[in-house]
């Protein structure tokens, strides 16, 4: 399933926090989405689970308007892993991959509980079923909360930041994780080597305009990255892969 | 996906893991026994066999012998509507509290947190100490207290309402603040008031007493509580993704704005209506449904299938104690509720494997 934004803008309190954006993630493609801090990342992929009502412009799955589609409906196809990993109450792992089956309809227990313990399977997190959700550590959270996404069975898999508080070794293996799990995704994502192994495409966002787009390796450029990032950056060859690293510095400071 | 090099320890006490059906069945019984206790027991002996006769021959329709009115009236017309409506509010404060605790995310909340009984109380107070709606005979409490519920409600919802919708800590604050004005304006009256019998059935009302419970209450509490209640364990699995924040919430294809939204009218009806009938009996809505987690887990479909339950079985039993603990005087319920709860509360805690949100 593709997922088109279409002069997607959004405001709060009369600001324009993202402005005009177009972007398109072709079905089954990986498309990341980075900028620096503030610039309208999760905004905008809000917009996109239905958290926030864009001010203007439409998002399409397949052509079919996102906030035009039922709550229940549109979360059948479309799943997120929002920043938030926080839980009052002490759920069970269990209990929490389950909660992505609500939106599915004609459900039967059975049926829920297959689809739960394959995408406990996948993400490796079968062993904690039973364990509560808050005693986890941020590298097991982030497993079970895929699981509970891959759980929903959607087309469509949005990430906000998907590698946040976990080690390196958890980073490669949540990107590979959702990258060998099928559904068109599109993530925001810090860290801009890693956005560039695991990316189709890559949108640069700066000041809630996308300032920049296409194959990550012609997206992140040191001018580019100097103008949205304020960063030296440069690029470098893996010793092994020969795939193209960035290594960053400080700007020099430019006196007029 | 790598999996991780230590076998993982199963917990064997998982609360989780066990059916809520032996906990539902249990407690139903438990529930029964309690009722049929609270009918027996009391300042004036009634015997359990005529106790038995009495609320057969009411159930049936049959008859008693002249000699036995006056026992018969005790357990047909004070017993057992009071304990009836003990459980029922009971159930209803439980309900509202689990339902509170998800709608304002915070394991801090109870169904007063709202500022609904302390609005609530403003209405009680205005008939019991200035005489308000003496037209009115008998229902002039319940209904001015129902009404000035419902009065607090659209105040708090009205000022909690910004355009992020409601959100918990702005329904938590505002129903707060408003809670100590309405407040300030019941100690007023309670200060003004000349007579001094007058001012201790405030203090009653206001610690929750099951006190002047009639058959005429009974339906309408029922009806709202059930009704609550049955919407709540409907909507329990958006309840589940509401707790996990209003983002994941909205992923997972449930409005948090509109499921809070319909939690707080469902919540101040039932908290309203329950209150009208029995004062502001505190605890019960903070705590069982803490204890209800601690037995079967946090999923809102079991925990709201045995929270009601408890407090039904809770309440029934410290009403009965605070009529017999200094008969023939009474104790208003509250405080059996927080001398009886507050240890058993902390014993649970501290027994371990319980988490919230703040750890």
């Amino acid at each position: 399933m593709r997922l088109d934004l279409e002069g997607v803008s959004v405001e709060a309190a009369g600001v324009r926090l993202v402005d005009d954006i177009r972007l398109a993630v072709d079905s089954g493609a990986f498309v990341g989405l980075v900028g620096p801090n503030g610039s309208g990342k999760s905004t905008l992929l809000r917009c996109v689970y239905r958290a926030l009502s864009p001010a203007a412009g439409t998002i399409r799955l397949d052509g079919d308007d996102v906030h035009a589609m039922s709550p229940r409906a549109a979360a059948r196809v479309l799943a997120a892993l929002p920043q938030e990993s926080s839980a009052e109450f002490d759920f069970t792992v269990a209990e929490v991959v389950d909660m992505g089956r609500l939106p599915h309809r004609d459900r039967t227990a059975a049926g829920d509980r297959s689809v739960c313990t394959d995408a406990m399977a996948r993400t490796g997190v079968t062993h904690l079923a039973e364990r509560g959700f808050l005693a986890l550590s941020g590298g097991e959270k982030q497993r079970v909360l895929i699981a509970r996404a891959l759980a929903q069975q959607p087309k469509v898999l949005v990430l906000d930041e998907p590698t946040n508080h976990l080690d390196i070794a958890h980073q490669l293996d949540v990107l590979s994780l959702v990258r060998e799990s099928g559904p068109t995704v599109l993530a925001a994502l810090h860290d801009l080597n890693l956005a560039a192994a695991h990316c189709d495409r890559l949108y640069v966002i700066d000041g809630g305009r996308i300032v920049a787009s296409g194959p990550p390796h012609d997206v992140l450029q040191p001018d580019l990255l100097a103008g949205v990032f304020g960063v030296r950056a440069h690029p470098v060859r893996h010793p092994e892969t020969g795939a193209v690293q960035l290594l960053f510095d400080r700007l020099p400071l430019t006196t007029p | 996906m790598r999996r991780s090099p230590i076998p993982s320890l199963s917990l064997s006490r998982n609360p989780s893991r066990i059916s809520v059906v032996p906990w539902v069945v249990g407690l139903g019984l438990l529930l029964l026994v309690s009722i049929v206790c609270g009918v027996a027991l009391g300042a004036a002996g009634v015997g359990w066999a005529d106790v038995q006769r009495f609320l057969w021959a009411g159930f049936t329709g049959g008859t008693v012998h002249a000699g036995d009115v006056a026992a018969y009236t005790i357990v047909w017309e004070i017993r057992l509507p009071r304990v009836v409506l003990g459980a029922v509010v009971g159930a209803g404060l439980a309900a509202v509290g689990v339902a509170v605790q998800a709608m304002v995310r915070n394991a801090l909340a109870d169904p007063f947190v709202l500022g609904i009984s302390s609005g609530a109380a403003v209405g009680a107070n205005a008939v019991i100490l200035l005489g308000a709606f003496a037209g009115l005979g008998v229902w002039a409490l319940s209904l001015s207290a129902f009404v000035s519920a419902l009065a607090a409600m659209v105040l708090v919802y009205s000022v909690a309402r910004s355009a992020h919708g409601l959100t918990p800590l702005r329904l938590i604050l505002t129903g707060t603040a408003l809670a100590y004005g309405f407040e300030a304006v019941t100690t007023v009256m309670v200060f003004g008031a000349a007579r001094g019998e007058a001012a201790r059935s405030a203090m009653m009302w206001l610690l929750g007493s099951l006190g002047g419970a009639t058959w005429a209450q009974v339906p309408l509490a029922a009806v709202t509580v059930a009704a609550g209640w049955a919407w709540l364990r409907w909507r329990a699995e958006a309840l589940n993704a509401l707790a996990m924040g209003d983002e994941t919430s909205a992923a997972l294809g449930v409005q948090p704005g509109r499921l809070r939204r319909e939690l707080f009218l469902v919540s101040a009806a039932v908290t309203g209506t329950v209150v009208a009938v029995s004062g502001a009996i505190g605890f019960v809505g903070l705590m069982v449904p803490h204890v209800v987690r601690m037995l079967v887990g946090a999923d809102h479909r079991r925990v709201l299938a045995v929270a009601p339950l408890v407090g039904a079985v809770l309440l029934v039993w410290a009403d009965l104690l605070s009529r017999l603990l200094l008969a023939p005087a009474e104790l208003p319920v509250g405080v059996i509720t927080a001398v009886v709860g507050v240890p058993a509360f902390l014993l649970l805690m501290r027994r371990g494997g319980y988490a919230f949100g703040g750890r």
